[in-house]
């Protein structure tokens, strides 16, 4: 046990007073609050207790000993409505299956990082979910020795018993439940020792598993209420154009349709924050009785588009303050190639410069040197952007998907005029996030649109609207050179990456530290198409050209692919180059997955016609190595299997775990391979499936293994950093089967594939 | 507007709705069975299967007009207690990540056990690839496939 006092984040663990007797204060998810049935069918077979007793914010106790535990952060896929209560459940020690699980609504005063970002719902909340179960423990095990009238550190918790052995006295949770709830919160709890972990680290099913596969409501698409109006929104068809005007009487007198109006998000000076923002503050909306009669008189209003002057947005992101800069103009695709390509012969900023690269590239007796590039990506979550709101004079009720509730809430307020504690948002399940629900715009429009038609209003995005008004994956373009002496060794090494609008530099990362002469450069080109986070940042694009390199760099150096980078990482590890502590990563822990790797895919032992690449990448504070097996088959590559290794310290639940980092591998090739949105005239080519292709099932790898590193090291990323290195690994696979290198994503279009 | 009788699930259903409403948004916005997904609305994704006739149809582009007497399952009526083997192979193999296109994909997959109960991989894969799953659960939907095939046979 580790003694840990409970001041941090003590908050969520104040019970509130008002309980004891049914109503809830903290509030049941919508879809369970309206169907008691559904919540109960969750805990399929089990009875539900008369009387509930809350002990904090994040569980309470029914009289039968069933416990109900909030997961308070968005679930979008990566499975934290079943992770984060394990751990809490873990620490109470109840067993599972007397586990109920609720979406905890947004709530500042209980809850911390209630966002789906960063691969941090658990590292974030590791420590305060497990407080949470210990607390609750220490407050049973006080109320029964208070019963019992004997010294509270005689009794043990085990699976929901309390137990006194010496007097042999025994009490369910649930008897002591009520007591419990009227405890003073302990100064002081003990923590479990990761060795007596019984339910962190072993395999739960998705609490969610049987709704989903019933089809039972859940999602923010499947929001109904009485009354409820749908809504949909006409923005404009290229960034780079606004709205000038729009004549609405056709569509008004269709059937079903209440009424077309237009709305405007932000006022000019309001402070907002990066995740607010919109190309398009003003739309034009539909409002009507059911989606199909929205969408049809969508295409019957006649509207009048205009250019939109340049114009400087004025961000805040973490309290810093940031400026992005829209030109006028609708882009095109390759005009941003060539302002890449223009940037990268120009001078870069310099982010990081160990020894004298320039003196060593001037000196080199050979130089290689690698361009790489990617696209736009739109994040094409299954489900759409949606959002439902209930906007009264004085309350703003919002449900639906969201991986920022907290950051919108603000925004929300603003427009409606309301202060924040009137507006409550609660979260559904999400069909897919990968950051496109970081950006909830759809929030306020919604609201907008429900505080102007006096009526509760879900708002619903067509896959078009939902691709042609995107926060997109930026496009990038790095190019690598290496220098070698006379004897063949590796004496410089220089990255230079732009894109439009970010760059995708690492600075610091591998093989920063490693190389005496190390220079990393950047630059960024603007742009009006916004663009946003997607599944690991920058490093969805960075791994996979960094990796690709450094298997050229390995070849021409005649070693061993997974060889030279041990042999880069001892250096990084015993001899570092320049500032070792500003490198962000830790060279043996990255050493470590890639020997994992090496021996989990019997690296070295080759097989006739497969053809191996492998890769390996830090971000997130976790550490991923891939290895990528392809056949050729009638010129086509499939990729056979793929063997990952990933260190990402504590695994909550191995099993789920498994499956994202599968997700991961496959989004991975999909994205690298076939993916791609390109502008014309500031229009996307691609708006539905028809054009953009995600990977299909066919497509995926015939296998996949999935190992991770054993350590009691605290939780670290799980949901993105399985994402960046496969592209890596599939190039270098690509190479080996084809005898060509790919470079320009999506690699489909790039060569024509020969075996 | 025209009044429709349907029949979803093994009940007669009355919707009155304009003669192209797809039957994907008279499921959802009229009968209240929101399991069926959309997902493109242009039959390119498969969130929104259901059985027409017992064949895996996209119903985001089937006019309710067209539909006739045909019997229409959606995901809701697969089975009484959420029990049709491929739920129940869905549930052990723990397939879901978001979960969004699974009703689909548990269309499609109980459509293909129907008319072929054991497929080999390459069937499963041909049957599936319809049906997008942006969050990558293929590897799992081919293994609940064919956990599905082997219980039921
Ligand atoms: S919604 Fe019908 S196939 Fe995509
Ligand atoms: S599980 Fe998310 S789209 Fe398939």
């Amino acid at each position: 046990m580790t003694l840990v006092k409970t001041q941090i984040g003590r908050r969520a663990f104040i019970k509130n007073t008002s309980l004891a007797g049914g109503g809830l204060v903290l509030g049941f998810s919508f879809f369970n609050a309206c169907k008691p049935k559904e919540a109960e069918a969750l805990a399929v077979e089990l009875e539900m207790p008369k009387e509930w007793f809350e002990i904090n914010g994040y569980l309470k106790i029914g009289d039968n000993g069933v416990v109900t535990i909030m997961s308070p952060n968005p679930e979008i896929g990566q499975n934290v409505r079943t992770s984060m209560p394990m751990i809490v459940a873990d620490e109470l020690e109840i067993d599972w299956s007397n586990v109920v699980v609720e979406q905890a609504p947004l709530n500042t005063n209980l809850y911390s990082w209630q966002v789906a970002g960063g691969s941090r719902s658990i590292s974030s909340s590791w420590q305060n979910l497990r407080m949470a179960g210990a607390t609750a423990r220490q407050m049973l095990k006080e109320a029964a020795a208070q019963a019992w009238q004997v010294p509270v550190g005689e009794i043990t918790a085990k699976a929901g018993v309390l137990t006194h052995e010496v007097t042999g006295k025994t009490a369910g949770y649930g008897e002591m439940a009520s007591a419990a709830s009227q405890m003073e919160v302990p100064e002081e709890i003990e923590l479990k020792e990761t060795s007596e972990f019984s339910i962190i680290g072993t395999s739960r099913k998705n609490v969610d598993g049987k709704k989903i596969t019933t089809g039972k409501p859940l999602y923010g698409i499947d929001v109904q209420r009485e009354g409820m109006l749908i809504a949909g929104l006409v923005h404009p068809p290229a960034f780079g154009k606004r709205l000038k005007s729009f004549d609405a009487e056709a569509a008004k007198q269709m059937p079903g349709i209440r009424d077309v109006f237009s709305i405007k998000l932000y006022d000019e000076d309001f402070d907002k924050m990066a995740f607010h923002f919109t190309a398009f503050n003003e739309v034009v909306v539909v409002v009507g009785e059911s989606t199909w009669q929205v969408f049809q008189a969508k295409k019957a209003i006649n509207i009048e588009w205009e250019d939109a002057p340049e114009a400087t947005q004025h961000l805040t992101l973490f309290g810093n303050k940031m400026e992005m800069k829209h030109p006028a103009g609708m882009e095109n695709s390759e005009q941003h190639t060539d302002k890449l390509k223009k940037m990268m012969s120009g001078k870069g900023n310099v982010a990081r410069r160990d020894g004298n690269p320039e003196e060593a590239f001037e000196k080199a007796a050979k130089i290689i040197e690698r361009s790489y590039s990617c696209p736009f990506l739109a994040h094409n979550t299954m489900e759409p952007m949606n959002f439902f709101a209930n906007v009264t004079e004085d309350h703003a009720e919002l449900l639906g998907p969201t991986q920022t509730p907290e950051w919108m809430e603000p925004a929300v307020a603003e427009r409606l005029g309301l202060p924040l504690e009137k507006v409550d948002i609660q979260m559904t399940r999400q069909g897919g996030g990968f950051g496109r629900r970081l950006y909830g715009h759809f929030m306020v429009e919604v609201a907008a649109i429900s505080q102007r038609m006096k009526a509760p209003v879900k708002l619903m995005y067509t896959r078009e609207d939902d691709m042609s008004q995107g926060i997109y994956r930026p496009s990038y373009y790095a190019t690598y050179r290496a220098a070698f002496d006379a004897e063949n060794n590796l004496i410089g090494f220089h990255v230079k990456a732009g894109g439009v609008p970010e760059s995708p530099l690492f600075a610091n990362r591998f093989p920063a530290g490693a190389i005496d002469n190390y220079l990393a450069e950047d630059f960024t080109v603007d742009t009006n198409i916004t663009t946003g986070a997607f599944r690991a940042p920058r490093s969805n694009f960075i791994a996979g050209a960094e990796q690709s390199f450094l298997d050229e760099v390995a070849e021409e150096l005649g070693k061993d692919p997974i060889d030279f980078r041990l042999e880069l990482l001892k250096r990084a590890q015993e001899n570092p180059v320049g500032d070792a502590t500003a490198n962000d990563y830790d060279a043996a822990r990255y050493a470590g997955v890639l020997e994992l790797v090496r021996e989990k895919s019997n690296w070295g032992q080759d097989q006739p016609g497969v053809h191996r690449g492998v890769s390996a990448y830090f971000c997130h504070q976790s550490y991923v190595a891939q290895v990528l097996d392809i056949v050729m088959e009638n010129n086509e590559p499939v990729v056979q299997k793929v063997t990952s290794a990933i260190d990402c310290g504590i695994v909550v639940n191995p099993d789920a775990a498994t499956n994202m980092a599968e997700g991961g591998v496959v989004d991975g090739i999909g994205h690298a391979m076939y993916s791609g949105l390109t502008f014309n005239n500031g229009t996307p080519d691609q708006q539905n499936f028809d054009r953009y292709r995600l990977i299909r099932n066919r497509e995926a790898p015939k296998a996949i293994e999935t190992h991770f590193v054993q350590n009691t090291i605290d939780p670290t990323g799980m949901g993105e950093p399985p994402f960046p290195p496969i592209m890596g690994a599939l190039a270098n696979a690509l190479y080996k089967a084809s005898g060509r290198r790919y470079y320009h994503q999506p690699f489909i279009t790039d060569r024509v594939f020969k075996g | 507007m025209a009044t429709f009788n349907l029949n979803i699930n093994g009940k007669t259903q009355t919707v009155d709705v304009d003669p192209s409403t797809p039957i994907l948004w008279v499921l959802r916005d009229h009968l209240n069975l929101v399991g069926t997904k959309y997902g493109c609305g242009i039959a390119q994704c498969g969130a929104c299967t259901v059985h027409l006739d017992g064949s895996a149809t996209r119903s985001c582009m089937l006019p309710v007009s067209s539909v006739g007497n045909s019997k229409i399952t959606t995901i809701e009526g697969l089975s009484e207690n959420g029990d049709h083997p491929v739920q129940k192979a869905w549930l052990e193999v723990d397939v879901p990540q978001c979960g969004y296109c699974q009703a689909g994909q548990i269309m499609t997959a109980s459509a293909l056990l129907e008319k072929n109960p054991n497929p080999n991989d390459e069937e499963i894969e041909m049957a599936m690839n319809g049906n997008i799953c942006r969050c990558g659960t293929y590897l799992r939907i081919r293994k609940a496939v064919k956990l599905a095939a082997s219980k039921a046979s």
